[in-house]
């Protein structure tokens, strides 16, 4: 064959050869360059690249640890951790994965799966209202308000609901599922795209109502709570305490949550569990609590209420010496279950409406008003104490006692206008009488400008207790008012900027004088007449029903102010006690055992007596019971006048190896007598005979 | 071998010479067969099975093409150049009409292979421009010629850019200055074209989306500068990252199978253009080292049948297919361990892909044939051989 003539060409020539050499050289260059490269990358720095494909590929998800149980002082099961079945959405694996800054247009794929999921579940495909906790996506400004309401399907709504409060973590559609929803499921996964079912730890109440209010609520933690210092140790979607001694033990109950390493790959997707390091659970919490006393109590009360037509109650048992609460109930209640499954917003105003009775709101500690009758032998004290009253004294009632004379002079009388004639102090108790009382609120008032903190009253209503915390292992206790010439002052001020719209008020609708009601009228100063009501526990005095059983069980057992405590101890799984819960006393108050005998004769003779207050419901009881009745009459625009019925009562341990305080309160529940006394008889009898016995409804009408 | 002239009386006499011969170049077959041997290993580890056994089809078909060309003398490929040329705008132009796989339309549907236009093109590109820079090979000193020659270059470059294609665009750009610069094309003509394409890449990269005209699309600006800044381009600066990791984590051994990166899909497009990654991390830098070899092996046999082919086609020829696996090497390589642009250019024989396979072998086969005339002819011109 002949190359045509153009082609031909010696072998190399030294242009070629250079130009071979200039091109061998660039390739030596850079395979150079590229081994240079290369060693670096894998010889120098590998290690640092070996840890970058390990946290590449391995993701931690947390594993709730199941809550620890509380029981009660005998160990039955108050709330307990139980497993179930949950559907859940898994948000990654929907078919549109869902868009964590756009919860709430759902993608008609997303939809579909829903629609699905609910025919199987049995949930409403219907769309309805739905408020998602985030801003509108539309708003721009830092005013946007904080949720937005739409509409979507039952589905829909939770996984939007709780997206935007914690994406990515599953959403639980729905618990408990049965066997049966799990293996159809699991049979149609390619039906059921980003639907799992999987086992979850629930909080399950098996004594329903019982003591729910101090037990508290659980629910999924909060962006705020995360950071919050008691709760640390939590994860985005660990379940703590919200409420009740959830809460305020939640650190003990909560546990350590378990630690899955999964690896991942670049989807997110699991592809296998490389380590699990298991949940630890958490501990046990015994109460002091009484189940069957807490049963009894809950049930009398709630008779009391429906028979009284009650606005609602509660009562606190406690032990006076070392302030182990055997019982704390309100009514009406409700069943915490209900805080473990999403709440609808209804339900959730439900729980918090006046109408309903506010079934959430703990009265024992979060409910407080004038105690009526039963505040007198702190007035006693007081006035034995400061002198102004001796054992011996005497005071004729004639029905009426007034102040001053003339126009500035007021007069008041007993309940019923009654006339209890010539009375020393333990007769003044047992029959209540408001004028012996009234006087001794004359005697120990003092000059206003002198003692902005109040006279000898104030300061015995102080020592024990009223207008303070208690201290109890519960959060959200009210600490109650003790008028004093100073907070009227404070009280006007703050009628007076409000009528003013200014201060605090800035901003508000301006009020006639006095409109606001906050004070009573304008810048009224201290009067007798305030410390007279203090006396007799009405007026502007505020005590919840825990306080006055600290005050009571000070009396009992002979000034000792206890720190008042539900938890005794926190245990583990397997019993074993880890900490005891034994707070010492907030104080103790000195009083003269000459007085308290004589203050204690009064009450003994009030329960035991003909005449006694509370004689006719618990002059048959066995044991040696002191009780008070008091009926605050309480003014409100709605009711003219209602009686908020009160009775407080203890058994001391001098009387019995068993000393009790009982404090009962019915809201709107007429007289102490009639309204509360049987309540804590049913208590006493369940206390001390293991049987509520019957429900002996008083006649008294004494306040 | 019908004309009788002295020239047949010659190969007469060396006949029995010529059976002792070697019928190929038994190195640059090794490193061939070396390299998609490596692939397939790779391949398995990194992607599976089904994956190897389809590449290591490829890899045979190509064999048997490689040695079949071998047998064939180019030479006679010289007057098919126009035909090349046109063929390659041809194919180029069919994939436009051919359903998108992933917005992109860069193949044709055969029954045995997603048949890319652009990948045989490169073959093309060589033959038709190595052929039109002969027929000019008396006026290389002239202008025209090297204009001439670029133009072909860039035309079939902007047919393939917009598949979009632009590693391979580049790639023919790449050949038509290695065929002129082997052609013997002055310094001086060079050194302009370079200064041209660096004002060119200056327009396209800055000058014209500053005036609103995008010659190039967004993400291949992207691509292209990632490297610059890692971690801070999008998804360019993701797979950059990811594929230093893989490397990275491959240490000195490998991880073999727990080659987290590779199996759990965490590096991009592992078997394709990143594949050098795999390599990297499933067999460390020792498996790394074996590969760049073979393709150092590669690429100097290359270099040694530019300088024994017969004929200035043959250098050309060598030239182009020379400047077609140094620059997808260099590129490819380059770009998974961060000191290179993201452009699409598989690396050759270890990148999966029919297509790439096969035209490379093509290539070996057109290198084969050279060297078998080379030999041929200078044992039969007596000349003392080179290598």
């Amino acid at each position: 064959m002949i190359d045509p003539p153009g082609d031909r060409r010696p072998p190399l020539t030294p242009q070629l050869a250079l130009r071979v050499a200039v091109a061998g050289s660039v390739a030596l260059a850079l395979f150079a360059v590229i081994f240079f490269r290369l060693w670096f990358l894998q010889v120098l720095s590998g290690t640092q690249y070996v840890n970058a494909a390990k946290v590449n590929r391995v993701r931690d998800i947390a594993i709730n640890a199941p809550r620890g149980d509380i029981l009660d002082r005998n160990g039955a099961v108050l709330v307990d951790s139980t497993k179930e079945l949950a559907v859940q959405i898994v948000p990654a694996e929907l078919p549109v994965p869902v868009n964590t800054d756009d919860v709430l247009k759902v993608p008609r794929r997303d939809a579909i799966v829903y629609n699905r999921l609910a025919g199987v579940v049995g949930m409403p495909t219907r769309r309805t209202r739905c408020p998602v906790p985030m801003p509108p996506p539309s708003c721009t400004t830092t005013q946007c308000p904080k949720s937005t309401v739409t509409r979507l399907s039952a589905i829909g709504c939770q996984v939007a609901q709780q997206v935007a409060r914690l994406p990515y973590a599953d959403v639980t559609v729905k618990s408990p599922v049965s066997r049966a929803v799990q293996f159809y499921l699991a049979e149609r996964q390619l039906a059921f795209p980003g639907v799992a079912v999987q086992q979850i730890y629930v909080t399950g109440y098996p004594q329903h109502t019982l003591a729910a209010q101090a037990l508290g609520t659980v629910g999924p933690i909060s962006p705020g709570e995360l950071h919050a210092r008691a709760y640390r140790g939590a994860t985005r979607n660990s379940i703590v305490g919200q409420t009740g001694l959830e809460a305020e033990y939640d650190a003990f109950l909560r546990g350590t949550p378990g630690i899955q390493k999964v690896q991942v790959n670049a989807d997110g997707q699991p592809t296998g569990s490389l380590s699990t390091t298991a949940p630890v659970s958490g501990h046990d919490l015994q109460l002091s609590l009484d189940a069957a006393l807490q049963r009894v109590g809950q049930r009398s009360l709630a008779e009391s209420i429906s028979q009284n037509d009650g606005a609602g109650g509660a009562f606190v048992a406690m032990n006076p010496t070392d302030g182990e609460v055997y019982g704390m109930g309100s009514e009406p209640s409700f069943d915490p279950s209900i805080f473990t499954k999403p709440l609808s917003d209804a339900a959730y105003a439900k729980l918090n409406s006046a109408a309903a009775g506010q079934p959430v709101v703990n009265r024992a500690i979060q409910g407080a008003g004038p105690t009526g009758s039963t505040f007198k032998p702190i007035t006693a004290t007081a006035a034995l104490q400061s002198g102004d009253w001796t054992t011996t004294d005497t005071y004729d009632d004639t029905g009426q006692f007034c102040v001053g004379t003339g126009a500035a002079g007021q007069c008041r009388h007993n309940a019923g206008h009654a006339v209890d004639g010539v009375l020393a102090l333990p007769d003044a108790i047992r029959v209540s009488s408001d004028d012996f009382f009234y006087n001794l609120g004359a005697k120990l008032n003092v000059d206003p400008t002198a003692h902005p903190t109040g006279g000898p009253l104030q300061q015995w209503a102080r020592a024990f207790g009223i207008g303070r915390a208690t201290g109890i292992d519960l959060p959200g206790g009210l600490t109650g008012t003790l008028p004093t010439p100073r907070w009227r002052q404070s009280r006007n001020r703050l009628e007076q900027e409000c009528d003013d719209a200014t201060g605090p008020f800035k901003g508000k609708p301006k009020h006639p004088p006095g409109g606001c009601g906050i004070a009573d009228g304008t810048n009224r100063p201290w009067s007798i007449g305030d410390n007279i009501s203090l006396a007799v526990g009405q007026g502007d005095v505020q005590v919840s029903p825990l306080q006055l059983a600290v005050a009571y069980a000070a009396l009992a057992n002979g000034g000792t102010i206890v720190r008042p405590h539900l938890g005794l101890s926190v245990q583990d799984q397997d019993g074993t006690v880890l900490q005891r819960i034994d707070p010492p006393p907030s104080r103790h108050i000195s009083i003269d055992p000459l007085y308290l005998d004589t203050i204690r004769e009064g009450l003994r003779e009030a329960t035991s007596q003909a005449g006694g207050t509370s004689y006719d419901v618990m002059g048959k009881f066995h044991q040696q019971v002191y009780g008070k009745t008091g009926t605050a009459q309480y003014f409100s625009a709605q009711d003219a006048e209602t009686d908020y019925a009160w009775y407080a009562c203890f058994v001391p341990a001098t009387a019995t190896s068993k000393p009790i305080v009982v404090v009962v309160w019915v809201e709107k529940g007429g007289f102490g007598d009639v309204g509360a006394a049987p309540v804590a008889r049913q208590i006493l009898s369940q206390w001390f005979y293991g049987k509520p016995g019957p429900y002996v409804a008083g006649s008294s009408t004494s306040l | 071998m019908s004309t009788s002239t002295p020239i047949q009386a010659l190969d007469e006499t060396t006949v029995p010479q010529k059976r002792s011969l070697p019928v190929f170049d038994p190195l640059l077959l090794l490193a061939a067969l070396g390299l998609a041997a490596c692939s397939v290993v790779t391949l398995r580890a990194a992607a599976g099975r089904s994956l190897a056994e389809r590449q290591g089809f490829y890899a045979l078909v190509g064999v048997i093409v490689a040695l079949a060309i071998g047998r064939i003398d180019y030479s006679r490929l010289r007057e098919f150049k126009l035909g090349f040329y046109a063929v390659m705008v041809a194919l180029n132009l069919i994939v436009y009409g051919m359903p998108p796989i992933q917005a992109a339309h860069r193949w044709i549907p055969l029954p045995f292979l997603e048949f890319q236009s652009s990948e045989f093109g490169k073959i093309l590109v060589i033959l038709a421009l190595a052929g039109f820079v002969v027929d000019r090979s008396r006026k290389l000193h002239e202008r025209r010629t090297t204009a001439r020659i670029m133009l072909l270059a860039l035309v079939a470059a902007l047919l393939v850019i917009p598949q979009p294609d632009l590693g391979t665009g580049m790639v023919y750009v790449a050949i038509g200055i290695t065929v002129l610069f082997f052609a013997g094309t002055s310094f001086r003509q060079l050194a302009g074209l370079a200064a041209l394409f660096a004002v060119a890449v200056a327009i396209v990269l800055a000058g014209a989306p500053a005036l609103g005209v995008h010659v190039v699309k967004g993400y291949q600006v992207q691509r292209l500068t990632a490297f610059l800044h890692p971690g801070h381009a999008g998804q360019s600066g993701y797979q950059l990252q990811q594929s230093q990791i893989a490397i990275g984590a491959g240490q000195k051994t490998g991880q073999g199978a727990n080659a987290s990166q590779t199996k759990l899909n965490f590096l991009p497009v592992k078997s394709t253009d990143f594949v050098f990654a795999s390599v990297g991390e499933t067999f460390g830098f020792a498996g790394a080292a074996v590969v760049l070899s073979l393709y150092a092996l590669l690429i100097w046999r290359a270099l040694r049948i530019l300088t024994m082919s017969k004929n200035l086609f043959g250098t050309l020829i060598a030239g182009g297919i020379l400047a077609m696996l140094m620059f997808q090497t260099f590129v490819n390589v380059g770009m998974t361990i961060g000191i290179a642009p993201i452009t699409g250019v598989p690396l050759p024989l270890m990148s999966y892909g029919g297509s790439s396979v096969i035209v490379t072998f093509i290539s070996i086969g057109l290198l084969e044939s050279i060297y078998i005339q080379g030999v041929t002819a200078q044992s039969g011109k007596g000349r003392p051989l080179l290598s």
